[in-house]
């Protein structure tokens, strides 16, 4: 094997690290012709790196040349890198080989930007076009769409990729202007909108024919850099809510800014707010399965979410005159939002109560976590409620939570 | 009414497991406890009455509770059963005697323990399941195999051929659980179970080197070269990372052994 490609896989795969998405669900692509592959709709994580992010898709760069100067990239045209590219074929090869041994679930293609917007992005939908049709290969494929790219490409790329993303970058024009001197928030809304419109149409398409060809059946996702611009939580989320409502985004990813070298247009931090990414993935699942609005997070008076405690708990501790709650007779929005029950143990709940009664003792065999969910639950009559203020509950639980706070599981899927 | 308790063995395949069900109703008699022969304990004062596999007597048992609950929940007790738990036989036993005994469906009254307990075993077994969906990792042999050994917390074999054949349709490959000595074999048109020679294997159980194809190695080795540049340092998460990639699991992945 020749030498030179381990170190482009080692560059290319470095350079591609910082676009955290590394979904593979979402999607279905059968393997209809008895070729290789398909892309299951749950997605799977086939290894974690050391930083316990899901390693899903071959992700790597086409090359990092780069003619853009983005302060928060390594790859930015000023910095001091090694320059260097794969050929086509030589990405094809390596999806084939890593696929067919179980490694992978697809392939993640980005690239720096060599030459124009579409000049990238056609080499880029050459790798996938040769992928489905030389190949015959039905893995998950996720294309990158560089901001500008013309409708025309647009086409093609959904035409063999899964999934397209086009990279918001920052959540303002006035601090993408300053940080990404060569982008602007037209040149991304402009291929998001029109990848919305083929979207719903080819949708409606195969309502009507089930046979009609798929186009992008993973969506389009896109992402923001937090922590190199001043925007506050309240302003990310509500951005995040109107792409998920009005572009109708499968999902939002936020990558918390990692300290790459100094770049003087980016203030310096000593380490990445993964914390701060971390309650921003939490309260996104809230915006899209547990049916919480903006305001009800992130209040006007409190834009920004609280980093000690969890976003629900956050807002059980605000709303407490909605509870407590009883299990036996709650709506499930309401018992969804109880601290402590998560998704599963809300429908079991539902499913149970109708053969009788649930007792405290039932919701803790059922794996609930108690320690939380108390305080927010409606007791039987035999127990007397200790007068717990919101501020009592909130040291309570601190407390009684010496774990270290880090728990960022929420990369991938679904 | 149920007359007197007995200790039941089986030869501790599911159709088994359901011929004894079907042998507790019709002389009712009602089980101490229901135990594989491959698991009996040489205890002086346990008389088992072992049931012989019955195919027909099995699907007559099947047949009824298919009609008392759904796909999902008849695909619960099958993972119970997989999970090889000491003692789940009783469990499914008294699920199913619930099931019977009610006139609508009742799977999914969880303040019962054992229906609670199959769910949750259930629930176990699926996510290793969808383990090996993930660690599976295939060798190419030098004719044209992709093989891989597993070494599961459950017999998930049953449960993981559908997944592997509909992805990989036009390669041979083999999965094989070395501890319970059972694989799969696909040979592009048809799914066979499998007994493995002990000579192709490791004394990791792993495929023994020799039989892997020419440049095997190096894919191994760029695959991992393509896991370490992937990583980030400045958020490395020791304890998450181990959370979600167990350590039972790294000697079959190369990303972590090499």
């Amino acid at each position: 094997m020749n030498e030179r490609i381990f170190k482009k896989l080692s560059i290319l795969a470095d350079a591609a690290k910082y676009d955290v998405s590394c979904a593979s669900s979402g999607s279905r692509r059968k393997n209809s012709t008895g070729g290789l592959g398909n892309a299951s709709k749950m997605g799977i994580c086939h290894s974690y790196t050391e930083d316990g992010r899901c390693v899903s898709l071959l992700k790597v760069l086409m090359t990092n040349y780069c003619i853009y100067d983005c302060a928060y990239c390594v790859s930015r045209k000023s910095n001091d890198v090694q320059r260097i590219g794969f050929t086509v074929r030589e990405i094809v090869d390596l999806t084939i080989h890593f696929y067919r041994r179980n490694y992978i679930e697809g392939l993640f293609l980005s690239s720096g930007i060599f030459k124009s917007a579409d000049d990238t992005n056609e080499r880029l939908i050459r790798v996938a076009e040769l992928l489905r049709t030389e190949q015959n290969f039905h893995g998950y494929i996720h294309l990158k769409i560089i901001p500008g790219c013309s409708p025309e490409l647009i086409q093609k790329a959904g035409t063999y990729a899964d999934r397209l993303s086009i990279n918001l970058e920052l959540p303002t024009e006035k601090s993408l202007k300053k940080i990404a001197p060569e982008k602007n928030h037209k040149s991304v809304y402009q291929p998001m909108n029109f990848l919305k419109e083929r979207l719903v149409q080819s949708k409606e398409e195969r309502k009507k024919y089930r046979k009609s060809p798929l186009f992008a059946p993973g969506g389009q996702s896109t992402q923001f850099v937090v922590g190199a611009s001043p925007e506050n939580d309240k302003e990310i989320l509500s951005l995040a809510s109107s792409l998920y409502r009005d572009q109708q985004l499968r999902r939002v990813y936020y990558s918390g800014y990692i300290p790459i070298e100094t770049d003087s247009r980016i203030p310096m931090i000593q380490q990445p707010p993964l914390v701060r990414e971390h309650r921003l993935y939490q309260a996104d699942w809230l915006l899209r399965f547990y049916g919480f609005s903006v305001d009800e997070i992130v209040p006007d008076q409190y834009p920004d979410l609280d980093t000690q405690i969890d976003p629900k708990l956050a807002y059980a501790l605000r709303y407490f005159h909605l509870f407590p709650v009883d299990v036996n007779t709650a709506d499930y929005e309401m018992i969804l939002k109880v601290p402590g029950i998560g998704l599963k143990s809300a429908q079991m709940i539902i499913k149970t109560r109708k053969f009788g009664k649930l007792s405290f003792a039932h919701l803790k065999k059922m794996g609930i976590a108690m320690n939380r969910a108390k305080y927010f639950l409606h007791l039987p009559s035999t127990f007397i409620r200790p007068q717990y203020t919101p501020k009592d509950i909130k040291s309570h639980i601190l407390l009684g939570n010496r774990k270290p706070q880090q728990q960022l599981t929420l990369f991938g899927n679904p | 009414m149920m007359r007197s308790t007995i200790d039941y063995s089986y030869d501790g395949s599911y159709v088994g497991l359901m011929t004894v069900i079907f042998e507790i109703y019709k002389g009712k008699q009602s089980p101490r406890s229901i135990t594989s022969e491959g698991r009996l304990t040489n205890d002086l004062f346990t008389q088992y009455q072992f049931v012989p596999t019955e195919e027909r007597q099995a699907t007559r048992v099947l047949k009824a509770l298919r009609k008392k609950m759904t796909t999902v929940g008849m695909a619960n007790l099958f993972k119970a059963y997989l999970s090889e738990q000491q003692g789940v036989e009783l469990q499914i036993y008294q699920m199913v005697r619930y099931v019977f005994s009610q006139k609508m469906n009742v799977e999914s009254d969880f303040r019962k323990p054992y229906i609670l307990l199959v769910k949750q075993l259930a629930r176990k077994v699926d996510r290793e399941v969808h383990r090996m969906h993930a660690f599976v990792r295939f060798q190419k042999t030098k004719d044209n195999l992709f093989a891989a050994t597993i070494d599961p917390d459950f017999n998930v074999i049953p449960l993981i051929g559908t997944h592997f054949e509909k992805r990989y349709a036009d390669q041979k490959w083999i999965i094989y659980d070395v501890t319970r000595q059972l694989g799969l074999y696909y040979d592009m048109t048809d799914l066979k179970t499998i007994h493995l020679e002990q000579a192709y294997l490791t004394s990791e159980k792993r495929i023994n080197r020799e039989c892997l194809s020419e440049g095997e190695a190096d894919w191994e080795h760029l695959w991992k070269t393509y896991f370490d540049a992937t990583n980030i340092k400045e958020r490395k998460n020791t304890r998450l990372h181990l959370q979600h990639l167990p350590k039972r699991y790294w000697k079959f992945l190369p990303e972590k052994t090499f």
